[in-house]
């Protein structure tokens, strides 16, 4: 293009590559985002964010909470809804009387509890706000017992690194949806095993009996239908081995405070 | 610099490297930050005010589909936009009901992970460049010299009349092509010093980590629903920005202006070169 020419056709020549050039930078990122390398190099930024966001933060900081007349009239149910499984509807049909939560891994003294034993336990309540990785929000009042109260009573290994949460919804043949959280998450005060969610008992859709509340990360962490907690010292032993459903399925970050 | 007489025709140095650098690097990133945003976007195409905001809330915008009808409903008024957004069809033929189209979105089918790694990976490179070009332009003298505006700018006369020119497609010629006028300046301190701030921390207001380490963001925003809403009008501040410049560089001679961003030289336009007529590069191989 000397220029000379009228414009027409440097227009139409910007156009023609933009149109290219724009068809050539999706099909290449796409690209780019099926191959391996470039995957691994854009996993740093996960890395990073988990490592910013430890730098940056106390590790008792508390996510905000909020007032009663800032909650959402109606709190999104999403995920599983319903539990699922037979198993699991026979808890719902006689109201959990024969639920108990599993504590075990690396414990000194693996034990259960059941629902009437966890409500009597000390317990935290908190208005906190529920961030989908979609990108809603939705606000509500949780109560529950705090994690590291079981995690004490059952002696935590020094040698666990890991709090792995298995859940009753099963999300495909051998895919139960299961979540985890490293130590500074579990032990945080406002990491509860909630049992009432605005206060009323919590419903089935929201997770019931027993809902992790973990408040500084995605709702994709926050798993429902919570049976069993399993302290371990290697997220690879379990399922796909990237310490979450979500993170084994979708290849989502296990690190979700962001 | 030299001073004198500087007349059309002659070659200044015009951007500084720090400036063609950052200008390129950002180029780069905000298109990839935008389409992956898109993407993002179009897990819950909602938009709300205040902390809290899922399907039951009231939206400001939505874009949705109805039956065969993709719409965007801004405020309550509805506009049909079937076949790009709220409803379309792949390059497979295959039709779907996702907010922006393919063509758009960083990676073209929807996949919310990935379009998140792209964008929190590339968001380092933005917020990294723009924080290392601030401190450059600061003691450089990029702010002081070629951004600062004037005393003797900052009247309304003064800037009506350059609205004026700008309308009438009337660019400054010579050695008064040579410094930024009060609309560039304008677009560009709001570029660098407004939105980009603005979207970095409208960012860091959405993640629930960053909300217990730096609690006053939210009260900055007025909750993370709103920052949600502000960082999508920065996206979109910012596309206007992209054709405005984009506009103004065809318009003033593309060939000179994405030269001047390359190598740093710019020729000053004469009279001749006034109107969209496109320049003559003696000696230029392109």
């Amino acid at each position: 293009m000397s220029g000379s020419n009228i414009i027409i056709p440097r227009r139409r020549f910007l156009t023609g590559a933009a149109l290219g050039g724009s068809g050539l930078l999706l099909s290449g990122c796409d690209a780019l985002t099926e191959d391996a390398r470039f995957r691994s190099v854009l996993r740093t930024g996960e890395a990073l964010n988990k490592g910013a966001h430890r730098l940056i933060m106390d590790r008792g900081a508390l996510a905000p909470e909020f007032n009663e007349s800032d909650m959402s009239p109606t709190f999104k149910a999403n995920g599983s809804i319903s539990g699922g499984t037979p198993e699991y509807a026979a808890h719902v049909a006689d109201k959990f009387a024969r639920w108990s939560l599993r504590i075990d891994g690396m414990v000194k003294n693996p034990q259960n509890f059941d629902l009437k034993t966890l409500m009597g336990m000390p317990s935290r309540e908190q208005i906190t706000r529920h961030d989908c990785v979609e990108g809603w929000s939705a606000i509500g009042k949780w109560r529950g017992t705090p994690l590291r109260l079981l995690l004490q009573a059952a002696g935590l290994s020094t040698r666990a690194r890991f709090i792995v949460f298995h859940c009753a919804d099963q999300w495909g043949p051998g895919m139960p949806y299961y979540e985890s959280v490293d130590l500074i998450d579990a032990f945080h005060p406002q990491t509860i095993l909630a049992w009432s969610m605005n206060d009323g008992i919590l419903p089935v859709k929201h997770g019931a009996p027993l809902r992790l509340r973990v408040e500084r990360q995605l709702g994709y962490k926050q798993a429902k239908y919570v049976m069993r907690v399993e302290a371990t010292d290697d997220l690879s032993k379990f399922y796909g081995g990237k310490g979450g459903y979500w993170e084994d399925a979708h290849d989502y970050d296990w690190y979700a405070g962001i | 610099m030299e001073q004198a007489e500087l007349k059309p025709g002659d070659v200044v140095k015009r951007h500084r490297l720090s400036t063609r650098l950052w200008h390129w690097t950002n180029a780069l990133t905000l298109l990839v930050m935008l389409m992956s945003g898109l993407m993002i976007f179009n897990a819950h195409a909602r938009l709300y005010w205040g902390d809290y905001g899922a399907n039951d809330d009231k939206a400001w915008l939505v874009i949705d589909d109805a039956g065969d009808n993709g719409f965007v409903e801004l405020a309550g008024v509805r506009v049909e936009t079937t076949g790009v957004l709220g409803i379309w069809t792949n390059p497979e033929g295959e039709v779907k009901r996702r907010a922006f189209p393919y063509w758009v979105t960083i990676p073209s089918g929807y996949d919310l992970q990935a379009a998140r790694r792209w964008h929190f990976t590339f968001a380092w490179i933005l917020a990294v460049a723009l924080t290392l070009y601030m401190l450059r332009s600061l003691w450089n003298g990029h702010v002081r010299n070629d951004l600062h505006i004037r005393k003797s700018e900052w009247s309304l006369g003064h800037i009506w009349h350059d609205i004026k020119d700008h309308a009438r497609l009337r660019f400054p010629t010579g050695a008064a092509a040579k410094d930024y006028n009060i609309l560039q300046k304008f677009a560009y301190i709001s570029v660098i010093f407004i939105m980009l701030p603005l979207i970095i921390m409208t960012g860091l207001t959405m993640s629930p980590a960053m909300n217990a380490a730096w609690p006053w963001l939210l009260d900055l925003f007025g909750g993370r629903q709103s920052a949600r809403s502000i960082h999508f009008l920065c996206a979109f501040g910012l596309v206007g920005f992209f054709f405005v410049h984009m506009a103004m560089v065809v318009l003033a001679g593309p060939v000179n202006e994405v030269r001047s961003m390359i190598t740093g030289k710019y020729r000053l336009p004469g009279k001749a070169e006034l109107a969209p007529e496109p320049v003559h590069v003696e000696g230029d191989p392109a």
